[in-house]
């Protein structure tokens, strides 16, 4: 659509400029000064200069936490992605069963984060949880608050049962708005099914997949609630996630500089991640 | 093949329902079934757990916060995000694409870097432990995407219909309130519904900036959780009730949630 310059249209823009300035300028604001600065606890301050930053980016706790991070939101995008392709692809594209489909999948998306953790711990616990006893029952030694791999295999479980469903919905909203024409042309042209997916569904998917992408990337980077409460980061460190292991330096020891010096390069990480999509993002829509 | 496609989905239906299955078990059991032996079942069905729940006023007036602050946060997302998004939508300006960025970004912030910072700023402003608060704090997040979303739905308005107006001699705000908005009416609904979405399932900023006064009902969970030990029945309970209010607003927005989960830009 062809825009028009207005440069009152700032005005609109205001009190969302002002809302949003109010709520991150000034926290991140803090959160900047406080990563400059020392202070033994009674409310004085030095200049330290950047030496949180050199001690959070050379420490091998932060190293560990960032690679934890890395594999968690690569595996599960991994799965959540094309299982959730494959999912759409085989929903049905009218009748009673749509809206029954999916109501039901976009259920878990509305269980408030620590309510999914609760779901999953009593569902996985060993001994009285269906998962969990079901598990140990076919011989398998199951116990994800003791065994590190059960314990990445519960919160990976979790993840997919939780958040596949929005790729789901994301996906199929992409395939409806396919015309039927596309389907009976690849049918005269006697298309196989693979081509009919890579050339027709695959291309219409493009931009609603770039936002699932997006999207799940942002929040399993973000992830802090569901696996605090399912392994609250344990047995040991085993899934203490960049979120989890922020909390605890920023709230539990309260080592504000470090902590603040942590957040930032944290948030560092997901702004170049999130310019990146943006940009591609932008490239396609101008295609 | 083919015979088969309908199998996936319901495979994943099953896999989606046990574990709220087992949670909505647990919630109708007594703790000593729960921890005596393992049944599928409920042997001695019993409503005690909910009934602690409605009588408690500890217990439901988390839910009836909680109810508060998600829907102030959604009334004042959507109410400034509208102009915006038409601003996005319908104009050029000077720097509105690194605005729009801007706005994204925000939306990526992890809430627990923001979690200490937002205690002190809000406590230093006197909101601590209102609802207003909480629903502010989720502004943070709510408002880009309701942005994101209606600018989407308002792209697809083709941009006669305004011209039309002003010559029919509308002015802006009774074209706006009277034309547009029901125009795009199912792009509102779906910014709402996103909106009560991402507000009623975050806890970290809500439990963070509430006490006593406007403790969110997944706060009161995690205390009990941690204070009465193992009390898991009243707990599933608590899940359960707290994944109703969500079925609801689904059902509701049933026609509209696959295309708003594409944010309207399919």
């Amino acid at each position: 659509m062809n825009k028009t310059v207005n440069q009152k249209a700032w005005f609109f823009v205001l009190p969302v400029l002002l809302l949003v300035a109010f709520n991150a300028f000034i926290p991140l604001m803090t959160v900047v000064n406080y990563s400059v600065q020392e202070t033994f606890g009674d409310n004085t301050f030095f200049w330290a200069g950047v030496i949180w930053f050199q001690d959070v980016l050379h420490s091998e706790r932060f190293h560990a936490a960032l690679g934890r991070q890395l594999t968690f939101t690569f595996t599960i995008l991994a799965i959540e992605i094309p299982l959730g392709v494959a999912i759409a692809l085989c929903m049905p594209r009218r009748g009673i069963w749509v809206p029954v489909c999916l109501v039901t999948m976009a259920l878990p998306l509305l269980i408030p984060w620590n309510v999914v953790g609760a779901i999953w711990n009593i569902f996985a616990l060993p001994d009285i949880g269906l998962l969990g006893r079901t598990l140990n029952g076919l011989g398998f030694d199951y116990n994800f608050t003791r065994q590190p791999g059960d314990a990445w295999f519960t919160l990976i479980a979790m993840d997919v049962w939780h958040w596949t469903s929005l790729v789901v919905l994301l996906a199929y909203a992409g395939l409806v708005s396919i015309p039927d024409a596309f389907y009976q042309a690849a049918r005269i042209d006697g298309a196989s099914s693979w081509a009919i997916f890579r050339y027709i569904q695959l291309p219409k998917m493009k931009r609603v997949l770039t936002i699932a992408v997006l999207l799940r990337f942002m929040d399993s980077f973000n992830i802090y609630t569901e696996p605090s409460v399912l392994t609250g980061g344990g047995p040991g460190n085993s899934t203490t996630l960049l979120s989890i292991d922020l909390v605890k330096v920023a709230l539990g020891q309260f080592d504000l500089g470090p902590a603040a010096a942590m957040s930032l390069i944290y948030f560092l990480i997901i702004l170049a991640m999130s310019w990146l999509f943006y940009t591609l993002m932008m490239r396609n829509e101008d295609q | 093949m083919k015979r088969l496609t309908p199998l996936v989905p319901a495979l994943y239906i099953v896999f989606m329902l046990l574990p709220i299955y087992w949670l909505l078990n647990m919630s109708f059991k007594t703790t000593n079934e729960i921890l005596g032996d393992f049944t599928l079942w409920p042997r001695e069905f019993t409503f005690e757990n909910y009934i602690t729940i409605f009588t408690d006023p500890t217990w439901y007036m988390g839910y009836v916060n909680s109810l508060i602050y998600v829907s102030l946060n959604t009334v004042i997302s959507v109410t400034v995000a509208l102009p915006a998004a038409y601003a996005f939508s319908r104009y050029r300006f000077l720097g509105d694409k690194h605005l729009f960025f801007w706005l994204l970004t925000n939306r990526m912030a992890p809430a627990a870097v923001f979690a200490l910072p937002f205690f002190q700023l809000y406590s230093a402003v006197n909101l601590f432990d209102t609802h207003l608060a909480v629903a502010l704090a989720h502004t943070l997040f709510n408002i880009p995407l309701a942005v994101w979303i209606l600018e989407g739905f308002m792209s697809g308005v083709p941009k006669q219909l305004d011209e039309t107006a002003y010559v029919d001699g509308y002015s802006f705000p009774r074209f706006f309130i009277r034309i547009f908005l029901p125009t795009i009416a199912a792009g509102i609904g779906v910014a709402c519904f996103f909106c009560f979405m991402f507000s009623w399932v975050e806890l970290l900023l809500a439990k963070t900036l509430t006490a006593v006064e406007a403790k969110p009902i997944a706060a009161t969970m995690t205390r009990t959780a941690s204070a009465s030990g193992y009390e898991l029945g009243l707990l599933a309970a608590a899940g359960t009730l707290t994944i109703v209010p969500g079925a609801f607003v689904i059902y509701f927005v049933r026609n509209y949630i696959a295309k708003g989960f594409a944010l309207g830009r399919v």
